[in-house]
């Protein structure tokens, strides 16, 4: 934010604590920044983990990766990329006081959401349909994997994949969210913490769905 | 920075009335006072269990009447777990931080409140969410698998730990969002002239241990998923029935927790800085070797957790390695205790209080610190591993060492948290009384360790009885020294005279505005000339 933006902007949006809009958002900026941090470190241990295992049973890793649909995965791989696109021009379109595109960049963005969703839904049910389970909960009657710890590598996958998940779920209520307050009219040039925070957010789940994606269907 | 509050009688806490106010606020001061009063309730509790465990402890089971006080092995084991957990997660760790931090931390710096209020008041809600899970598992299924929740014993026993282990996580996030909140108000809310440099050492101490949190916390939130996973699920990662394994658990589990004994000691050590300058009335010796030290303890404890597995059957080298990383840790904790030596020496030392609890913390961590780096040593830790010695030496840093400087900071703050003095008579007591106790309670348990008494166990041979006698007649001087403590406080809050602004002639900033400070913190912005400690 540059500095003549402050002029216009001491009113409404800057909570007592703070001596103006630019302290404001350095330090929501921050804060943001930092929880993001958190959520990179708390991936990071799972693929820490993911690593050593890949490392000791590599076979089993190629066989459960056997199972996964790799066009599926990169259906979504699109999806997410794009609607990282839409996010980042929703600030943009408010940083110019154009509302009404905002709001259709934010609804794009939910709607890829949502379709990611749908598809992780049918991928999902495909697996557990098909016996492919966490853990001890494999179907071996039904898999004959020839790998015995073949559940292991499902762990993972329904571990990172399904901790992605939620992340996405929450990410989409938060887009939610920010719709309802454009729409308001609450978001303009002077004020879009809120969407730029939320996209951030948005942009590291996405991110780390591109480390999912490679390391879970196509590493085998 | 002079500064005074201009309307006589508004002050934070008369500022807005009735309890929704206070379940409401955003007032950092407030959701310190919250936080004082959950986690000295959860001490209580934590402590009944304590006393329990030793009164099991008393005597040997053969011993007609006082051998059995806990059922069973497994009631004791249960007891253990809360004991554990609650004085870990609920009291040690938010304890500083929490109350002392969230009040005072603003003040320190001059600025209004932390940076997310909102955020600051959700973190206390999520703390007691937390803990909420976590105890409401004593009245289902008890859970018993120590506070460490090693695999595959907590994956296989039937005890509640997803509850457990999910309160946990969710005090976790209190833990983060707090220390978070502390970063960016340092970084972002210092008044006029308060360099990072002149910022007083407590401050830095928070600063540090926020770091840690911030960047330890993840990984024990994400393991104790997985081993809630691993538990409903059967994911198999920690598993070894299904091809996992349990020791990446103790890794994953370590990396957290070791650095969350810093988390739980940094704050101590910034606490007493701050006692042994104002009560020495002298420059504290070695700003800036304090200040970065509390920095390098906080880098380095990221790499010694491996010092909890040197009988797990991590590699010989893995174990020479975190043995000596280990004893790196001691460089700049020495450094810490030259310089409060140095202030010591040569300044007008009196001994409020507080300062006696200071001095209590220097003698108590001391010998916890000592007996630390015996055990990072590698041939003596095979030996002392999971003995007694190690109880007494992490109640030698926790008790001795935070919870000493949560006692003198609770004392030293206080004429400035409700505005009326305490009898420093009781005040007095409760420090001579804790601290002897604490030795009687404590020291046997090293010599009993060292005589090969496994801990986690219920009963003894006759060998050990009479140190264990001793030890629990400890504990109960222990709580006398705490009922001292408790009736200063109430009677404080009670009846204690009105207390002037600034009665140890303190030179930081939050003794320069009215006691207790309006809601606003200073009445006047502060700003800031120069350091901390200008005594002189
Ligand atoms: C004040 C009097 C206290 C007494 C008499 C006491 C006593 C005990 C006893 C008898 C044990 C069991 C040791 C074993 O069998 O391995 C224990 C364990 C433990 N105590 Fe305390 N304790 C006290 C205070 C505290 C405090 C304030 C803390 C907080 C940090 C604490 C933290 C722990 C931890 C972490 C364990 C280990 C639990 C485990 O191994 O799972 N204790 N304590
Ligand atoms: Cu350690």
């Amino acid at each position: 934010m540059s500095t003549d933006n402050i002029k216009h902007t001491h009113s409404a949006h800057v909570s007592h604590h703070f001596k103006d809009a630019n302290q404001e958002y350095d330090a929501g900026k921050q804060g943001i920044w930092l929880f993001m941090v958190t959520e990179i470190l708390m991936f990071g241990a799972i693929l820490v983990g993911y690593a050593i295992f890949h490392n000791i049973y590599p076979e089993m890793f190629a066989e459960g990766a056997k199972y996964l649909d790799w066009r599926l995965g990169f259906v979504n791989t699109l999806v997410l990329i794009f609607s990282s696109f839409t996010m980042a021009i929703s600030i943009s379109f408010i940083q110019k006081n154009q509302t009404k595109n905002a709001t259709i960049a934010l609804a794009t963005t939910v709607l890829c959401g949502a379709i990611f969703m749908c598809i992780k839904y049918y991928e999902y049910t495909h697996k557990f349909h098909m016996g492919l389970f966490p853990g001890h909960l494999l179907d071996i009657a039904k898999v004959h994997p020839e790998h015995a710890n073949l559940g292991m590598y499902f762990g993972f996958y329904f571990a990172m994949t399904g901790l992605h998940g939620i992340h996405v779920l929450i990410g989409m209520g938060l887009i939610t969210w920010l719709l309802i307050r454009t729409i308001r009219g609450d978001f303009h040039s002077q004020y879009w913490l809120p969407v730029e925070g939320v996209g951030i957010f948005w942009h590291i789940v996405d991110l780390i769905w591109i480390f999912l994606f490679p390391l879970l269907y196509l590493v085998g | 920075m002079a500064t005074n509050s201009a309307h006589h009688g508004d002050n934070y806490i008369n500022h807005e009335k009735g309890l929704w106010s206070w379940l409401t606020t955003v007032d950092h001061k407030r959701i310190g006072l919250m936080y004082m009063i959950t986690v000295m309730f959860f001490f209580l509790v934590g402590g009944i269990m304590a006393l329990l465990l030793r009164l099991e402890l008393f005597a040997p089971n053969t011993a007609a009447n006082v051998g059995q006080v806990l059922k069973n092995g497994d009631v004791y084991n249960q007891v253990l777990t809360y004991h554990g957990a609650i004085m870990v997660f609920m009291v040690i760790v938010p304890g500083i931080p929490a109350i002392l931090g969230n009040f005072f931390l603003p003040l320190h710096i001059g600025a209004k409140d932390v940076a997310f209020p909102k955020i600051n008041l959700a973190s206390w809600y999520c703390f007691m969410a937390g803990a909420a899970l976590a105890i409401l598992t004593f009245f289902f299924k008890k859970i018993d698998t120590g506070w460490t929740f090693y695999t595959p014993y907590s994956i296989r026993t039937g005890t509640a730990t997803v509850m457990m282990v999910l309160g946990a996580f969710i005090m976790g996030m209190s833990s983060v969002l707090t220390g978070l909140n502390f970063i960016v108000t340092v970084h972002k809310l210092r008044a006029p002239g308060m360099t990072m440099h002149r910022m007083p050492l407590f401050v830095w101490a928070l600063y540090s241990t926020a770091i840690l949190q911030l960047l330890a916390t993840p990984v024990l939130a994400i393991t104790l998923l997985l081993l809630a996973a691993e538990k409903l699920f059967g994911v198999g990662i920690f598993d070894p029935a299904l091809g996992g394994d349990p020791v990446l658990f103790q890794h994953f589990f370590w990396f957290y927790s070791h650095p969350a004994v810093y988390i739980m000691i940094i704050p101590a050590m910034g606490v007493v800085s701050e006692l042994i300058t104002t009560f020495s009335r002298k420059v504290i010796f070695g700003y800036t070797a304090i200040a970065y030290s509390s920095l390098g303890i906080a880098a380095v404890s990221f790499f010694v957790w491996g010092h909890h597995m040197f009988v797990s059957g991590q590699s010989a080298t893995a174990g020479i390695l975190f043995s000596f990383i280990t004893m790196l840790v001691g460089v700049p904790t020495a450094i810490k205790m030259f310089n409060w030596v140095a202030t010591l020496y040569k300044g007008s030392v009196s001994f409020d209080s507080p300062m006696l609890f200071a001095l209590g913390f220097l003698f108590l961590f001391a010998i916890g610190g000592v007996t630390g780096i015996m055990l990072a040593t590698l041939p003596i830790d095979v030996h002392f591993h999971d003995t007694y010695f190690v109880v007494a030496h992490f109640h030698y840093v926790m008790v001795g060492g935070t919870l000493m400087a949560l006692m003198g900071g609770f004392y030293y703050w206080f004429p400035k948290m409700f505005g009326k003095m305490f009898n420093e008579t009781t005040a007095r007591l409760s420090f001579v009384f804790i601290f002897v106790g604490f030795n009687v309670t404590f020291f046997p348990q090293f010599i009993l360790g060292a005589m090969g008494m496994p801990r986690r166990y219920f009963d003894y041979i006759p060998a050990y009885e009479t140190l264990n006698k001793v030890s629990t007649v400890g504990s109960w001087l222990i709580l006398t020294g705490f009922l001292f403590g408790l009736w200063t406080i109430v009677q404080g809050i009670r009846k204690g005279e009105k207390a002037p602004m600034n009665p140890w002639r303190s030179k930081t900033l939050e003794w320069q505005t009215a006691s207790p400070p309006p809601h606003d913190n200073f009445a006047v912005e502060p700003i800031v000339t120069a350091g901390p400690y200008e005594y002189r």
